[in-house]
């Protein structure tokens, strides 16, 4: 098992419009895109849905085999949704397998369901795609700050975040040395039944996880030595800023969510 | 005592047990007195649980002593209202170069301090930049710190202590977890700082060669100063060396047993290159 070729997020550094895009942007148009994505009920909404999501593969400049890979994980769900929506859906029967019908209905709303979820997960792709992960830290918290009276803790959700980003590799590796170290001794972590492997992975989390833990306390005691005393008063050295490019996206999403809303409501869409 | 930046007056610490019978309560410093003047280089020399890392912890208020006052600039260590201000003039780099490294690009991580301390955005970035040409890591400004060497790591984190502007500079066995290659580098780098930044540093460490450059030594065994003064004075005495578990340098060991076998050395050789001319001019004599 090699571990050191774990990454850390999907970024794929580029200088495409997308990646250009402050982090605010991107992310509230992910979330306008993927409520965009649900409105629709007629043929013309969903391919106005579907173009918008292709110009912005176009535009991010990303392999797209890169954003298919994003729905490997998601295989198997979405045929389980498409096959319950296919044969449980009442109405006119098409085939008939034994008792089970597939009914026209049915087909349409798992394609239907099909279609949403492969747009849903290729917007939220792009934008880890053509967002450094230190990039979206920054633009959440900013885009939380102002929930933070009412109790949301953004800057303290962004810090944890920036450790998990520092730690992870430093993590990985240690874990990889643990292991080495373990078979070296002779422990086997490929082999047998998988309740075996797991049991064997037992000798590596526990030395991680004391290692992690200690870490955290040393790393408390560096924070506070360098004045660390929350998020009140606190500045950054990188402000987040709007640019032409930025405006130009708000006005084509503004344009975008009034076309999707206005089949909708017209009932054209 | 006047003309010092730091303070130490007769101060006693003990970490909290969980047995908490006051007489087996073992003191981690014990009446423990020490000043670091202005632009001073002080080594700290010991074993393990003499002490020295209990002493570096009190000296920017990440411990408060139990007993006895630490000043620092004036200020009591023990008033929290002054903690940030004492926090800012005295940085402080811990021995694992992994651990007090916050952020996952270099130049963010040395922001840190001054972010903590509400500076503008361009003060900050003016700090950073000061900060990473101090110790020569400019051109790494971007990178990951987890794909830097150990000695890199730990000049980042010298950077990061640096950004805060201290005038003091306190070193917790830095180089411990190093190769002596990432050795010598932070060493360089802090010598350098004190040198033209006259910044005061305290080295803590259980390295002779490292503690000989040090405008003074302080030997500590039990929680207790046991030796204090230039180097050639402490590291000439060797027996009382040994008897706190130290090693003596390679060359006063030399030195020390040639004498013992008639050699007629004269006292006070520290370095080898000392001992190496010591030795030349005794055969030119002869």
């Amino acid at each position: 098992m090699n571990l050191q070729a774990v990454t850390i997020g999907q970024y794929f550094p580029g200088d495409s419009y997308l990646h250009r895009l402050d982090p605010r942007t991107k992310l509230i148009a992910v979330l306008l895109l993927s409520v965009a994505i649900f409105l629709p009920r007629y043929f013309p909404g969903y391919l106005l849905v579907a173009l918008f999501t292709m110009i912005a593969v176009a535009l991010s400049r990303v392999p797209v085999k890169f954003i298919l890979r994003g729905l490997k994980p998601i295989m198997i769900f979405m045929a389980i949704t498409v096959l319950f929506n296919a044969f449980l859906t009442p109405g006119e029967p098409l085939f008939q397998i034994g008792r089970w019908a597939i009914t026209r209905e049915g087909l349409v709303l798992s394609a239907v369901a099909a279609v949403r979820l492969v747009l849903l997960v290729v917007s939220a792709s792009l934008l880890t795609l053509t967002t450094s992960p230190i990039l979206l830290t920054d633009g959440l918290e900013r885009l939380l700050r102002p929930l933070a009276p009412l109790g949301v803790p953004a800057h303290e959700l962004a810090l944890m975040m920036t450790i998990a980003l520092r730690f992870i590799p430093t993590l990985v590796e240690e874990a990889d040395r643990i292991m080495r170290a373990q078979e070296a001794r002779g422990a086997d972590f490929r082999s047998g039944s998988l309740i075996n492997r797991a049991k064997g992975l037992i000798p590596v989390m526990v030395p991680l996880f004391v290692a992690a833990f200690r870490r955290a306390d040393e790393l408390a005691t560096a924070m506070e030595a360098r004045g660390y005393r929350g998020g009140t008063g606190r500045t950054k050295m990188k402000q987040l800023a709007f640019s032409g490019a930025d405006y130009r996206a708000w006005a084509i999403l503004v344009l975008f969510t009034v076309a999707v809303v206005g089949l909708r409501v017209t009932g054209r869409g | 005592m006047d003309e010092s930046y730091i303070a130490v007056n007769q101060v006693s610490f003990a970490y909290p047990t969980a047995d908490t019978t006051a007489e087996q309560i073992r003191l981690a410093l014990n009446h423990v007195n020490l000043a670091v003047r202005p632009g001073e280089f002080v080594a700290v020399l010991g074993m393990n649980g003499s002490g020295k890392s209990t002493l570096a912890r009190h000296l920017n208020a990440l411990l408060l002593p139990r007993d006895g006052t630490v000043l620092v600039d004036g200020m009591d260590t023990r008033e929290e209202k002054q903690l940030w201000a004492i926090r800012d003039r005295v940085g402080m780099v811990f021995q694992n170069p992994d651990n007090q490294i916050v952020a996952a690009v270099v130049e963010e991580d040395v922001a840190f301090g001054p972010e903590n301390q509400g500076r503008p955005p361009e003060e900050i970035r003016q700090r950073v930049a000061e900060a990473l040409a101090a110790v020569g890591m400019s051109h790494m400004r971007e990178r990951a710190p987890h794909l830097l060497s150990g000695g890199q790591k730990q000049r980042v984190a010298i950077a990061g202590a640096l950004a805060l502007r201290p005038a003091c500079l306190v070193l917790d066995e830095p180089t411990a977890m190093l190769d002596p290659s990432g050795r010598g580098e932070v060493a360089d780098v802090v010598h350098r700082l004190n040198r033209e930044l006259g910044m005061a540093v305290v080295w803590i460490t259980h390295f002779m060669e490292e503690a000989a450059l040090a405008d003074r030594v302080i030997v500590m065994a039990d929680g207790q100063v046991q030796l204090e003064g230039p180097p050639r004075t402490v590291f000439n005495q060797a027996d009382q060396l040994r008897a706190f578990r130290l090693d003596v340098p390679p060359a006063v060991s030399a030195a020390e047993r040639l004498r013992a076998e008639g050699v007629p050395l004269p006292e006070g050789i520290l370095t080898l290159q000392e001992l190496v001319e010591a030795l030349c001019q005794l055969r030119s004599a002869t």
